[in-house]
């Protein structure tokens, strides 16, 4: 079975960890990162940026691009994909792509730090 | 980590919407100061026993009123609520409030903290020590040690920058649509003024921790209101901004403290993170076509970025962004950066002509003396030169840039030992 983790944290406090708290932080994960990944149970991860880099589409019959994450209220988490895009534009427009063929919800467009593509799964 | 030093950060991170909540009840920013204080003393006793609230800023906000209004009823000889009681009450007191503080009270709130401490009867210093003390929580001494002066005259300082705020008053209505983009804009460039005080005069060593805490603080106040006002592409141009700068800080400075000019700066010990984020949102903002000030510069940091090397540079696009930028904000030191971009794409001649006209209005700046000297030596003619770059020396701001130039001065004679 494949699973999902997703992480939540105050942004921020996050965002006013210090160089090396960061450092340390991830330091310490990846030590799990590495034992999971060897054992083949890690998939892809990824780091987001923060949410003030992130742009939502709001599908529908005439979907609407608007600054800033999508607030979860009515819709809840379903699941993500990860792309490689040359700009915000051509990622939009993926995003657009799906919404044509999957038109309720939204999605939230929202550039990586980091992406660690893990061990092959499956 | 300990525990206390996570509840410290949690208190940081959470200090300035507090704040600003905090002060629109009491209209005092000592009031809301010493509210604040006290909901940290409490929160240092609560949450390493119950675990951290899951909203803190909202927990904070609470206690703090409650703590000022218990305090009021002490001094007033009444009976005061058991602290205990009315902290178990805060769960739903606190969701409560979480959900209101969502709207736009909360935006106004944080602009108006801000706001506040832009006060046109102060001056900018004034008003980033004020910022820097009063939104970011920083200490007296490390407020001091980054402007280079005493701890007691940085209290005096802004001790007196809070009486003159008391004495005028504040504007504690909900802003109007035009108020909000004014304030907006005035409180953009207080958070730009912090991240330059920071930028432009490090050095090495510890002053340089205290002045890298300016710019990193400047980022989080960037962070901050562009969360809080997600579609304002001159927003999102200066956090770029000041991201795309910053990374840069750990090549900026030679073991020895001196200058490392952007061409020589080692490209690899740019923050990749930082550069990454401002991209991005450069890219978010240029969605708008809606250039600003803030946005220009950014993308010009941004082509600065981009470049592998100082050779790949683009300097055809960055002598644009310049024009673009001199035209929405005409100023001397645009220009002579222009000039500087011109001087790459069609040679240093061309560029001493466009800097000529600005000698009259930059007759006391640096780096129109260090540019000029440059461009004059690239061509050889070093008498001129050389009296530039002494004129530059006599104006340097720091060692650094004095050392700078004489590294240039001592080429000079080393070139041309015939002349002497």
């Amino acid at each position: 079975m494949l699973y999902a983790i997703l992480c939540y944290n105050s942004e921020d406090l996050v965002t006013s960890w210090t160089q090396a708290e960061d450092d340390a932080v991830m330091a310490r994960l990846h030590v799990v990162h590495e034992r999971l990944e060897r054992e083949g149970r890690l998939g892809p991860s990824v780091r987001l940026m923060p949410t003030t880099t992130a742009t939502t589409l709001f599908k529908g019959e005439k979907p609407m691009v608007v600054d800033g994450p999508f607030a979860e209220t009515k819709e809840q988490f379903l699941g993500f994909y990860v792309i490689d895009v040359a700009s915000l534009d051509d990622a939009i427009q993926v995003a657009r792509d799906l919404g044509e063929a999957n038109p309720t919800g939204a999605y939230e467009i929202r550039p990586m730090s980091l992406y660690l593509p893990g061990a092959p799964l499956g | 980590m300990s525990e206390i030093g996570g509840i410290d950060q949690s208190l940081t991170a959470a200090r300035p919407q507090a704040m600003a909540a905090l002060l629109r009840y009491f209209r005092d920013l000592d009031a809301a100061e010493e509210a604040f204080q006290d909901a940290c003393l409490k929160a240092l006793l609560h949450w390493p026993r119950n675990g951290p609230p899951r909203d803190p800023v909202a927990w904070l906000i609470m206690v703090g009123r409650n703590a000022a209004i218990d305090t009021l009823r002490k001094t007033s000889r009444t009976q005061a609520l058991p602290a205990e009681a009315l902290i178990s009450n805060l769960e739903d007191a606190e969701a409560d409030l979480a959900e209101r503080l969502d709207g736009a009270d909360y935006r106004d709130d944080v602009l108006r903290l801000l706001f506040v401490c832009c006060h046109p009867g102060l001056p900018a210093t004034q008003q980033i020590a004020l910022a820097l003390r009063v939104v970011s929580g920083l200490g007296v001494r490390q407020i001091a040690r980054a402007f280079l002066v005493g701890e007691a005259a940085m209290e005096h300082r802004i001790t007196r920058a809070k009486a003159r705020i008391a004495a005028t008053g504040a504007a504690f209505g909900a802003p109007s649509a035009v108020e909000r983009a004014e304030r907006l804009t005035v409180v953009a460039a207080m958070i730009y003024l912090i991240f330059n005080e920071g930028y432009s005069a490090s050095g090495g060593g510890a002053v340089n921790s205290s002045r890298d805490q300016l710019c990193d603080e400047a980022i989080r106040l960037g962070r901050l209101l562009l969360r809080l006002f997600q579609v304002e592409p001159e927003i999102m141009g200066l956090t770029a901004l000041m991201l795309l700068q910053h990374a840069r800080a750990p090549a900026r400075f030679d073991a020895a403290g001196g200058v490392v000019l952007l061409e020589r700066q080692d490209r690899g010990r740019w923050n990749a993170a930082m550069i990454a984020e401002g991209l991005a949102l450069i890219d978010k903002a240029m969605r708008h076509r809606a250039p600003g000030p803030y946005q220009i510069q950014a993308a010009i940091a941004g082509l600065h970025a981009r470049a592998a090397t100082y050779e790949d540079t683009d300097w055809v696009g960055i002598e644009q962004l310049y024009a673009a930028l001199e035209r929405l904000q005409p100023s001397p030191v645009v220009s002579l950066n222009r000039a500087m971009a011109v001087a790459k794409v069609s040679g240093p001649e061309a560029a001493l002509a466009m800097i000529e006209p600005l000698a009259g209005r930059l007759s006391g700046y640096f780096h129109f003396f260090g540019a000029k000297g440059a461009l004059l030596m690239s061509l050889g003619r070093d008498l001129p030169a050389r009296e530039a770059f002494q004129r530059a020396i006599a104006l340097a701001q720091s060692p650094a840039e004095a050392a700078y130039i004489r590294g240039h001065l001592d080429r000079l004679s080393g070139a041309a030992p015939d002349q002497a």
